[in-house]
């Protein structure tokens, strides 16, 4: 078998990834041209943090995007010589090489890394916007409303951060559970969020803009009503998206175990913002409590939350990855990177090549959204 | 203080209440049921002879009847041969009653665990044992390197020393156990050979720096940067509280500030901090266990869930429940108490 050299390998990544490099720096030279109208942004990509910060979660966003066009081999596909192959090694069929060697199936490490991008930042943006408008739409009311309300609530919200993560985990996401309605009850109440929360957002504000928001409410309604179909029942009206039952499995774990935190960090910022002159004026003009929550007090809550986010996106990826780490939810063939950890660390004394690839890749990824959190806060707080 | 006490005391419960209920629905679940019943009887069972073991031991009686008996406010009931009627004790390993006794939680009596073949009792107390010996050297690595850490990268704010140390503390709060596990192993046990990259040793009471290293160092870093960054954010507070000020007004050498009069105060963040932590490192070490195959806490947590081992799964659950509501009342007290400007009521 033939090899390339460690030179070639570095050389030929960086041109397979030619479509990254492209768009990376496009986006920032862009960004960095106009930092001056670009606001808070603009401060962020000109500090050097928020600039690292960018250009890892770029790095990858971007992989994700363009990821079938760099893989050179399939994700899944196996070729039977390339067993634990060595990095650089060529294949005899195609004449193309394993840049990143082969694992124990003989699958391309490198195609598989890249393939794992799309699934991590499809799934984990997703699992946290989930959490988020659990955690705002709950959150909200038990820092607006407090008594009753707070108590219930922060006791379901403790419940929920008392359970070891683990143990939630092996308990939700056993291939067992699929046969129960447990799934997809969760998943119903956890997607009735967002909608509601839209909706309520809509109509709070109607009165301002009566013809604007019934358009925006009946538009709410409608994709709802597809999110839906779509992913609680698997049944897209329209065919273009399947969520299968252990994937919508995850989507519900993940988010519940993110939830309770967005939850704490919202019901603090209302209880301080609800203090505030603005919102006494609104409630002097007798405004509906969900009119001073949604349009009032949301908005000016929205600086942390983007931090938070950002951060919550990273936690939500480890939280993805433990997942694959322990076998749960995701196939065991799944390219994603925590699956390939868990595949490639079991022969970690042999073979070390498949195992250090997605780890970098996970370790990069959420240190790029640390970095840009950190970023982020640092700038907002400059003004 | 009393009746705040009482009052989180009675939140205790009610949360240890609610959370193995939930723990004893999701565990009783058909399809769980069916793979103890799998796990427990001869290869090639029929669906009749797996019925018959379940109906056997007990787990088709009524749902809240079973939880009663875990909780001991109903009597536990033994096996029974249908055929005879004669009562034999349901799990022979763990010399369970042979006539119905009131005999659970409340009366110290964990249960019998199916997978290990013995008393909840005695395989957790060994694997907390275990647990808690890798806790101590985490928290004794962990803690001061992370103070340190964060009071010099928080006494110099925006200097060259804080950006280096603070970006070295975002990569490891970015860095979960399973990918530092991964990475510390292939340098140090692969290529360095330094290091052994499995503890099981360790469990059999030959605890040695060169099986236990990378287990404690793997947990601890990535705690380790959270900690430094609150420590951070706490030190550059009160770096610029009113007192600093006048104490350099004073003429007083940096060194002295730092150490007479900021530290003390800025350790008061970082120990709620640290606190909250416990549970978060839970998780740490149910991987890290699991990795370098030690056999604790975590290792008999996922033994148990991946088998179904009901009574070992609802005892972990209310072990771990138990830390996570102990250091939230810990962390709420000795805040109070380390900062007299704060008082309980």
């Amino acid at each position: 078998m033939q090899f390339l050299s460690a030179g070639q390998i570095v050389l030929q990544s960086f041109v397979r990834l030619m479509p990254v490099w492209a768009s990376l720096a496009i986006v920032l030279g862009l960004s960095l041209a106009f930092r001056k109208k670009l606001g808070l942004y603009g401060h962020v990509v000109q500090s050097p943090t928020g600039f690292v910060g960018l250009f890892l979660v770029g790095f990858w966003l971007f992989a994700a995007i363009f990821g079938r066009a760099i893989g050179l081999f399939d994700p899944l596909g196996q070729i039977a010589e390339m067993k634990d192959a060595l990095p650089g090694a060529i294949d005899p069929h195609s004449g193309l090489p394993y840049l990143f060697g082969g694992d124990k199936l003989a699958r391309d490490v490198f195609s598989r890394v890249i393939a794992g991008a799309r699934i991590v930042l499809i799934i984990a943006p997703l699992a946290t916007l989930l959490a988020l408008s659990v955690g705002i739409a709950l959150g909200l009311p038990a820092g607006y409303f407090g008594r009753r309300v707070d108590s219930v609530l922060s006791f379901l919200a403790n419940l929920v951060l008392a359970f070891p993560i683990i143990l939630l985990f092996y308990l939700l996401v056993s291939p067992g559970i699929l046969e129960t309605p447990i799934p997809c009850t969760l998943a119903a109440i956890f997607f009735a969020f967002p909608i509601a929360l839209f909706s309520v957002f809509f109509v709070a504000g109607y009165r301002a803009q009566p013809m604007k928001h019934a358009i925006r409410l009946a538009a709410t309604l409608l994709a709802g009503a597809w999110l839906f179909a779509t992913f609680v029942f698997d049944a897209d009206p329209f065919g273009l998206m399947r969520v299968s039952p252990s994937t919508l499995n995850i989507f519900i774990a993940v988010a519940l175990a993110s939830g309770p935190g967005i939850f704490r960090i919202v019901r603090s910022l209302t209880l301080d913002i609800k203090t505030r002159e603005y919102v006494l004026a609104a409630q002097t003009r007798g405004e509906s409590p969900w009119y001073i929550m949604l349009w009032e007090i949301l908005p000016n809550a929205r600086g942390p939350l983007i931090v938070d986010s950002c951060l919550r996106i990273g936690y939500t990826t480890i939280l993805l990855g433990a997942l694959g780490y322990f076998g749960l939810g995701m196939p065991p063939e799944s390219p994603d990177w925590g699956t390939m950890i868990k595949e490639s660390s079991r022969f970690m004394r042999i073979f070390v090549h498949p195992a250090l690839p997605p780890a970098l890749a996970m370790m990069s990824f959420v240190l790029g959204l640390n970095l840009l959190a950190d970023a982020i806060r640092e700038q907002s707080l400059r003004d | 203080m009393a009746s705040f006490l009482a009052r989180q005391l009675g939140v205790m419960l009610l949360t240890m209440l609610c959370l193995t209920l939930i723990v004893f629905y999701l565990v009783n679940l058909e399809p769980n049921l069916r793979k103890l019943a799998i796990s427990q009887t001869e290869m090639h069972a029929t669906s009749q002879e797996l019925e018959g073991w379940l109906v056997r031991n007990g787990y088709r009686r009524p749902f809240f009847a079973r939880y009663a008996t875990w909780l001991g406010i109903w009597p536990k009931q033994p096996a029974v041969d249908p055929a005879t009627g004669a009562a034999s004790p349901r799990f022979s390993y763990c010399d369970e009653p042979k006539a119905p006794t009131f005999s659970g939680v409340l009366q110290g009596d964990l249960g019998c665990s199916t997978k290990f073949r013995t008393k909840v009792a005695n395989k957790l107390g060994a694997a907390l044992e275990a647990t808690g010996l890798l806790m101590f050297w985490v928290m004794a690595l962990m803690i001061p390197v992370a103070l340190a850490v964060g009071v010099i990268s928080g006494m110099r704010e925006g200097s060259r020393t804080d950006r280096t140390l603070s970006v070295i503390s975002i990569a490891t709060t970015s860095t979960p156990e399973y990918v530092s596990g991964v990475v510390l192993t292939i340098v140090f046990a692969t290529w360095l050979g330094w290091l052994n990259g499995s503890a099981a040793s360790a469990t059999e009471g030959h605890l040695s720096f060169y099986n236990f290293t990378l287990p404690v160092v793997t947990v601890s870093i990535y705690g380790m940067g959270y900690v430094a960054r609150m420590t951070r954010a706490s030190m550059i507070e009160v770096m610029n509280a009113q007192y600093i000020r006048t104490a350099r007004l004073k003429g007083l050498s940096f060194a002295s500030i730092v150490l007479k009069h900021a530290l003390r105060n800025a350790l008061i963040a970082p120990f709620t901090v640290i606190m909250l932590l416990f549970p978060w490192l839970l998780t740490g070490v149910v991987i890290v266990e699991v990795m370098f195959r030690y056999q604790g806490f975590g290792q008999a947590l996922v033994d148990a869930a991946g088998n179904n081992d009901i009574d070992l799964l609802l005892a972990c659950s209310l072990v771990s429940v138990m830390l996570v509501l102990a250091t939230q009342l810990i962390s709420d007290i000795g805040y109070a108490w380390l900062n007299p400007r704060i008082r309980v009521h």
